[in-house]
């Protein structure tokens, strides 16, 4: 790493102020709903009251005399461009709008256009569809029984409702250690599906250009550049073409996931578009974002591990069934269809596991997003960090003694883990003990064993837990082909001022500012000099989009490399312009934003003079200006990993659990701003907190939602939410250029697992040792009325 | 169409509005102060949240008629002459936002809230805001955003 920066350049390492604030306090921002183009229509969706029917007929008529009502387009509109299915990301089929049958309830049956929001909403109203509902299918188990209703009968020959096994590891050795163990438990453990709920919904703006074939979309997406190709790959037959096809970003008020996929709204409006050669606007109420976009988990793991009777860990066995909705629309890299679900070792130095998912259709919204998680990664960390605590019950030790026991140890890495991926850096040890100290562990379990004696009920949860983020080296990661590598194009001016574009898009988390620090350590010019900009597929160099924590592990190391590539030509014309002193690039060091004579440093030029001469009197021979650009594909994925503590107090009239206390020591490598860290820590354990506790989306039998409004889908508020304790260890990555592993979703991943596991150990002598998240009132209740606590 | 007289962020406006027009509705798209946002229908997120006269109201479930002769402010109206709010200082001071989409409700909620309590509580903060969802700080910001701006107003 080059050397420490000023505050005044703001370089790696300050708390810098964001700029992004500027607009947002003021309320300036400029979001999708914000944009208003000349002459825009508004379009808004019928959908399908039913999870399952088939579509008998649809009327128009009554839409079509509704005043300001121009068009109602159906599946048969689509149909005739053959517009009417698009591919998923998984190489499946999602319906844009249906001609046949409707699969899930809130799915999109047929769109209106208006000339205002009120008239659309006023057609929607009037649009007459007849359905004749078909058996619904909602439990993935009962998905997969012989007589289940095939679902997808769209899919020639398609006999069941499975979609794809996935393995990994080694079977028969570990089916082999498993016999041999002294000690094997077993736990289910049901990871229910839940939804991102940003605060902004989903939506667009389409224009098209009916004279030169020029489509403008503004969207509320995370991958821009990803979703210009499909875009051009699905509708190239009808005439768009990737050269006249612009993806817009604008503010998003965000992201999660929940950004990433193309849902049939966006679609819908493009058609819509093309069709009036009006501007559409379509953006989604929040009933029918919980409702219809993606959903996240929806994972029931059986999970086992064999172990020695002193607790050290011998095998991991895992057996999943992943829900995925009427089709598999989720959001992994393609060679991956559960994602990175096979970290599910975690930080523990196994020799034997094996795991396997099974994805099924139901009547359910299709999705499979991350919420604010790498691929699977949450599932994988629940299972196994659930998991150690029922061992640790079982040997009759503490649970933080099992954990430590069995830590994969700080001097083993690079670490190879038994299903083949290679940790690039870690000291969970560390980690854990600073968590302890910091939250007062011994003095805890003192206070539980007292209250015990008392009657109350108090727990502390562990989690240590280890990510795989920053999708990632292109020999495996790749989204429909594309290789998941990222970009920046890096531009000095001539008053030494610059712009950077990335090929990631921040939906919140401050590219604007750490993108501009990251330059800054590497030129020396302050961060306040450098505009960064993304998300605009005219302007910004190719990537694969923000999510995953890709962004600091691709985008920021093609940043930190763009930089170096300039720093090389600025020490050419450094040489260039210290000729006089007789000198050679050789005989030049550098620091922050200068080069200066090794031998004599009061003599130099600073990064703003270097910038001047390239455009001004460069060196002959050499070309003019002083930029570059970089397409990053990182050798390897990054390992951010944490230990998190929790203490809960249960109240014993209700059932309900309150969150006393909550340290989280993370460790990212690196840190770019530790302002925005903390931040994103604060967020991603509010996002923890929220299916630990609260968040479920559930369904009636029969396929209705109950949980489609923030009436019954409980996201948290600053109430329940407790005031979060962090700290940080440093452990660099040693692959990535900045030594930064990424830090967005640590702790929606770490979370979980300690209050869940505080929540169990309340109740541990009650003989509890699991609960399913969301762990309600209800259930905690039940359980002291079954246990004779409370009546 | 009816006519009604509002005075949004001290501009004294009349307005000829359907009687179902929604509040957030008149100022987002015939007063183009997209500075209020909408994050739902049902009352719960307060990302449209303004004041009304003064009180904080969310303005998805207010008709526009129903603010006839009333005075409205939105985010728009917190600098004053160039001079950020406390609020706003406050929320960029200790990073109270992060996606910014939350942050005007947010910020016109805790001004309500300061009006009343120049020196809330970190507990008098979180129910004062317990309207509003946000979902990327994880709120320990916000309140230390809310406290900053209350020192700001005390200190003068």
């Amino acid at each position: 790493m080059v050397a420490e920066t000023s505050p005044e350049i703001g370089g790696m390492g300050h708390s810098v102020k964001r700029k992004e604030d500027a607009r947002f306090i003021r309320g300036r921002g400029n979001y999708v709903d914000d944009i208003v183009r000349p002459g825009m229509l508004y379009l808004d969706i019928v959908r399908s009251p039913y999870a399952h029917a088939r579509i008998k007929s649809i009327n128009s008529d009554a839409a079509l005399e509704v005043e300001g009502v121009l068009a109602v387009i159906t599946g048969e509109t689509l149909k005739e461009f053959n517009l009417h299915w698009m591919p998923t990301l998984m190489s499946d089929t999602q319906m844009v709008l249906p001609v046949d049958k409707v699969m899930f309830a809130g799915q999109e049956v047929a769109a209106v256009v208006a000339t205002s929001r009120y008239a659309a909403a006023d057609g929607v109203e009037a649009v007459e569809v007849e359905y004749e509902p078909l058996p619904v299918v909602m439990d993935p188990f009962k998905a997969l029984e012989p007589d289940a209703p095939v679902l997808r009968d769209d899919k020639e020959g398609k006999t069941d409702n499975h979609i794809f096994h996935w393995e990994v590891g080694d079977r028969d050795a570990t089916d082999r250690a498993f016999e041999e163990a002294d000690v094997t438990v077993s736990q289910d453990v049901y990871l229910p599906r839940i939804h991102v709920a940003s605060i902004e919904t989903c939506g667009c703006v389409a224009e098209f250009d009916s004279v030169t074939g020029q489509l403008t979309v503004w969207m509320t997406t995370q991958a821009p550049h990803a979703i210009r190709t499909v875009f051009a790959l699905v509708a190239g037959h009808v005439g768009l073409s990737e050269e006249k096809i612009r993806i817009i970003s604008p503010d998003i008020g965000g992201g999660f996931g929940g950004k990433v996929p193309v849902y049939p709204g966006y679609v819908i409006a493009v058609a819509a578009a093309v069709v009036t050669g009006h501007p559409v606007k379509w953006i989604e109420d929040r009933i029918e974002n919980l409702q219809a976009d993606s959903f996240a988990r929806d994972y029931h793991m059986a999970a086992e591990i064999a172990a020695d009777s002193d607790g050290t860990l011998k095998a991991l066995r895992i057996k999943t069934l992943a829900d995925h909705g009427y089709t598999d629309a989720a959001c992994n890299p393609s060679q991956f269809p559960a994602g990175l679900f096979s970290i599910c070792t975690g930080s523990y130095d196994f020799q034997n596991a094996f795991a396997e998912v099974d994805g099924v259709y139901t009547n359910k919204p299709p999705g499979g997003i991350a919420y604010r998680c790498s691929f699977r990664v949450t599932e994988a960390v629940h299972a196994i960090e659930r998991l150690v605590d029922v061992l640790a019950t079982e040997v009759g030790m503490d649970p933080a003694d099992v954990r430590k026991k069995n830590f994969i140890p700080a001097d083993a890495f690079p670490y190879q883990s038994v299903f083949d991926w290679e940790y690039d850096s870690g000291n969970y040890e560390g980690a854990l003990n600073l968590a302890m100290e910091t939250i007062g562990y011994d003095e805890l379990r003192r206070e539980q064993a007292e209250k015990r004696e008392r009657g109350e009920l108090m727990g502390i949860g562990i989690s240590s837990f280890t990510e795989i983020v920053g999708a990632g080296p292109s020999r495996h990661f790749d989204i429909l082909g594309l290789k998941m590598f990222d970009s920046c194009e890096l531009r000095v001016h001539p008053t030494g001022k610059a712009v950077a574009r990335f090929g990631t898009k921040s939906q919140g988390q401050g590219h604007e500012t750490t993108y501009a620090q990251i330059i800054a350590q590497e030129l020396g010019i302050p961060a306040s000099d450098i505009a960064v900009e993304e998300g605009d597929t005219d302007t910004a160099p190719y990537g694969l989009g923000t999510y995953a924590s890709r962004s600091t592990p691709t985008a920021g190391a093609a940043g930190a490399v763009a930089a170096g590539k300039v720093r090389d030509k600025a020490r050419a014309i450094a040489a260039h312009l210290l000729e006089a002193e007789e000198v050679t690039e050789d005989d030049l060091e550098w620091e922050p934003g200068r080069f200066f004579v090794r031998s004599d440093p009061e003599k130099g030029v600073t990064i703003q003079e270097i910038a001047l001469a390239a455009y001004t009197n460069h060196p002959q021979g050499m070309e003019a200006g002083l930029e570059a650009v970089s397409y990053y594909d990182p050798p390897n994925l990054t390992f951010p990993f944490g230990s998190y503590i929790c203490v809960v107090d249960i109240d014993k009239g209700t059932g309900e659990v309150h969150v006393r206390r909550f340290v989280a020591v993370d460790d990212c490598g690196n840190i770019i701003n530790p302002m925005i860290v903390e931040g994103q820590v604060h967020g991603g354990l509010t996002m923890g907190l929220a299916p630990a506790l609260y968040e479920e989306l559930s369904y009636d039998e029969s396929g209705n939602p109950l949980s489609a409004s923030f009436v019954d889908y409980l996201v948290p508020t600053a109430v329940e939410t407790p005031a979060w304790e962090t700290a940080n260890t440093v452990t660099p990555s040693p692959h990535h250029p900045l030594g930064a592993k990424g830090i967005g979703e640590s702790a929606t991943v770490g979370a979980p697992p300690a209050i869940a596991n505080a929540v169990v150990d309340a109740l541990s002598h009650l003989g509890v040792r699991h609960i399913d998240i969301p762990i309600t009132p209800d259930k905690v209740w039940s359980i002291l009325r079954e246990n004779g606590i409370t009546e | 169409m009816t006519q009604i007289e509002v005075t949004v962020n001290g501009a004294a406006q009349q307005i000829d509005v359907e009687p179902r027009l929604l509040l957030v509705h008149l100022i987002r798209e015939d007063l183009q102060l997209t500075g209020t946002h909408i994050g739902c229908d049902t009352t719960h997120c307060g990302a449209c949240t303004v004041l009304l006269d003064g009180v904080p109201v969310k303005s998805c479930t207010v008709f526009a008629v129903q603010a006839n002769g009333s005075e409205v402010t939105t985010v728009e109206g917190l600098e004053q002459d160039g001079a950020l709010h406390p609020v706003q200082q406050g929320f960029t001071e200790e990073h109270g936002l992060q996606c910014g989409f939350c942050t005007p409700g947010m910020m016109l909620t805790s001004v309500a809230l300061l009006e009343q309590n120049q020196d809330p509580s970190e507990d008098e903060v979180r129910q004062a805001i317990s309207g509003n969802l946000c979902r990327c700080t994880g709120y320990v910001n916000i309140v230390k955003s809310v406290q900053h701006a209350g020192r700001v107003i005390r200190e003068g």
